[in-house]
């Protein structure tokens, strides 16, 4: 997936936190008694959850990871000297 | 009494759990303070997520409900359930990758041979211990305060908070990080379960929560709880810096270097958005509700209070109104909630539940301990002295130290101080973030950009506490305008804090200019060497650091 999108998404929802269309507003009560403000930000933590797999699945540093690996098996166990 | 044996059957198991994990130790600092950078997925999410829920999570998040309404949610949950994943995968990962390369321990060493600086490394050690501090004494009040709200005041809350300081003390003493991150599992473990089973238990022992947000919508008092019409936007939006602060948190930022692989990360950051769910919805849902429980005597005191405050707050003196506040404050809702709905077996469960999230100061303490044994005694010539096993001995007597001051420091001090530091707290480490983002991502940034920030960060946290010492908390209604420019309210008093620049918290601008003056100091200044920039930015295998 293009970075580009995933870093479009991750701004979109940044805004989508700031829901002035439920502000002064209780109703509808989802499911008879959560206020529906309540809900939305509910509903806004799985779909941050949702980018958060989309990041990981699609634009994963994994070189930062092979890199480390790469260094351990060349020089064997151990950090490297910082020198 | 049933509850009070239930927390102290939980305590006597994460003081075993620090033995244990004692057992394991070799002995090498790395071990004692990353528990040898071998934690697996599973526990280092749940100890990562728990190490972040402080007492605040529980008992604060429903406290604040109860006064203000579902925007505590908003406020702190959600703005939390995105910013804190996002900076754990693309700082955290990348902590994680230089500590496994250059076997750092702590940030300040990473900020160090980044920027080739010394004693700007110690500079920054000094303002995050002392931005930590406060939390600690925090978590050995809450302690205090549960015990003796469980026990049903058997329990005073001085032997409360000893008991709660001897064992945090205990495993993070024995068992270091990997004492910590075990402790921490369970501990996040219990509030999972928990959360929906009070949330259940709580509701069916109200006559139903419909019935309830019936009740609240049909009063003109408690109507607005369920929506955010008393909260301005900008106050909203500031929200969404705070969460900055979590990756600058010493013992946050150290515990990303314990994955033993960095893929741990990747559960991490998906399900933390979801664990906070799990743990806030139900908290924060009860929290609000606990309005309607006016058949709990201590509740209905609590709402006496505020409605005397609303209504006769202007005409009172200031400690009336500070008494009145303290009154009305919600932090123990929950445990009354409990008391009055749960049965005996099930509160005693819950308790212990409760009791987990107000020990969350562990690896705050152990984080101090590990920055001081390596950011100032070993970097001062004390590892090399006197050898690695002094050195975590340092640390060791460190954790005792240091719990005993933050114990006596809870005995002695009014806690709306610590209360207040806290608050600042956040705005501090929120300034600081900075920092971690220009050493990983900006070739440029230099220790003098660093040390802007830190001097910065440090000035701007003193000047707004003492803005609200000086100018006293107005009374209800309308707030004290200190400074009007341009039209705009530009520095305003608040009865919760301080607003700036019409309507934002203090932590916006604060958190702005210091990356501002990273940026413009780094500039103005020479950067660190060609070498150390390679190890940082090199092309690492087709791609950089």
């Amino acid at each position: 997936m293009n970075r580009l999108l995933l870093l479009v998404g991750v701004v979109v929802l940044y805004v989508l936190h700031q829901d002035y269309w439920f502000w002064r507003t209780a109703r509808p009560l989802v499911f008879g008694f959560l206020p529906v403000g309540l809900f939305y930000h509910a509903v806004y933590c799985l779909a941050a959850a949702g980018l958060m797999w989309l990041l990981i699945r699609y634009a994963w540093p994994a070189y930062l990871e092979e890199d480390v690996e790469h260094r351990e098996n060349v020089s064997g166990t151990g950090a490297e000297d910082r020198s | 009494m049933i509850p009070a044996l239930a927390v102290f059957a939980y305590l006597a198991v994460v003081v075993y759990i620090g033995v244990f994990a004692f057992r394991r130790t070799s002995g090498q600092a790395e071990d004692y303070f990353l528990a040898s950078r071998s934690l697996g997925p599973y526990v280092f999410l749940l100890s990562l997520f728990g190490t972040n829920m402080t007492a605040f999570a529980i008992l604060g998040s429903s406290g604040h409900a109860f006064q203000n309404g579902v925007v505590t949610f908003g406020l702190m949950a959600s703005s939390s359930a995105l910013v804190i994943p996002l900076t754990l995968y693309l700082v955290g990962t990348r902590l994680w990758a230089l500590g496994k390369r250059y076997g750092f321990i702590t940030p300040v060493q990473i900020f160090r041979d980044r920027w080739e600086c010394g004693h700007i490394g110690t500079a920054i050690f000094v303002v995050q211990a002392a931005l930590l501090f406060p939390y600690i004494v925090i978590g050995v009040m809450g302690g205090g305060t549960t015990l003796e709200a469980i026990s049903g005041g058997l329990v005073p809350f001085w032997a409360g908070g000893a008991v709660v300081a001897l064992v945090v003390m205990s495993y993070v003493f024995f068992g270091g990080m990997r004492g910590t991150a075990w402790v921490n599992t369970l501990q996040t473990t219990l509030f999972l379960c928990f959360g929906a089973v009070a949330l259940a238990v709580i509701g069916a022992g109200m006559g139903g929560f419909d019935r309830a947000v019936k009740t609240m919508m049909d009063s003109p008092a408690f109507a607005p709880l369920l929506t955010r019409e008393r909260v301005p936007p900008l106050y909203f939006f500031s929200y969404t810096f705070i969460p900055l602060s979590s990756i600058a948190f010493p013992h946050i930022a150290i515990f990303c270097l314990t994955a033993r692989k960095m893929a741990s990360f990747k559960k991490t950051v998906i399900f933390y958005p979801l664990c906070m769910v799990a743990i806030w919805l139900p908290a924060v849902f009860l929290g609000v509700t606990a309005n309607t429980a006016g058949d709990v005597p201590e509740i209905r005191a609590k709402l006496e209070a505020r409605r005397t405050l609303a209504t006769e707050g202007s005409r009172l003196e200031f400690a009336e109104r500070e008494t009145l506040k303290a009154q009305a404050a919600g932090d123990d809702v929950l445990l009354l909630l409990l008391n009055k709905y749960a049965p005996l077996w099930l509160a005693g469960l819950l308790g212990a539940g409760i009791m987990a999230a107000v020990m969350a100061s562990d690896s705050q303490i152990l984080a101090l301990s590990t920055m001081f044994t390596e950011d100032v005694f070993a970097y001062y010539g004390g590892k090399a002295r006197f050898g690695e096993t002094v050195q975590v001995n340092t640390g060791r007597a460190f954790v005792v130290a240091f719990t005993v001051l933050a114990y006596f420091a809870a005995l002695n001090a009014p806690q709306r101080i610590f209360d207040t530091a806290v608050q600042y707290g956040f705005t501090g480490y929120s300034a600081l973030s900075p920092l971690l983002a220009a050493a990983l991502f900006w070739k440029r940034s230099t220790k003098w950009g660093a040390l802007a920030v830190v001097v910065w960060t440090a000035t701007a946290v003193v000047a707004v506490a003492a803005f609200q010492a000086m100018v006293p908390a107005p009374p209800p209604g309308p707030p004290t305008v200190v400074w009007r420019a341009f039209g705009i309210d530009m520095l305003v008093r608040t009865a919760g804090g301080t607003a700036v620049l019409g309507g934002f918290m203090p932590v916006v601008p604060v958190t702005l200019l210091s990356a501002a003056l990273m940026w413009s100091v780094s500039l103005l200044t020479q950067p660190p060497g060609k070498g150390t920039l390679a190890r940082y930015f090199r092309q690492a295998r087709g791609s950089e650091l």
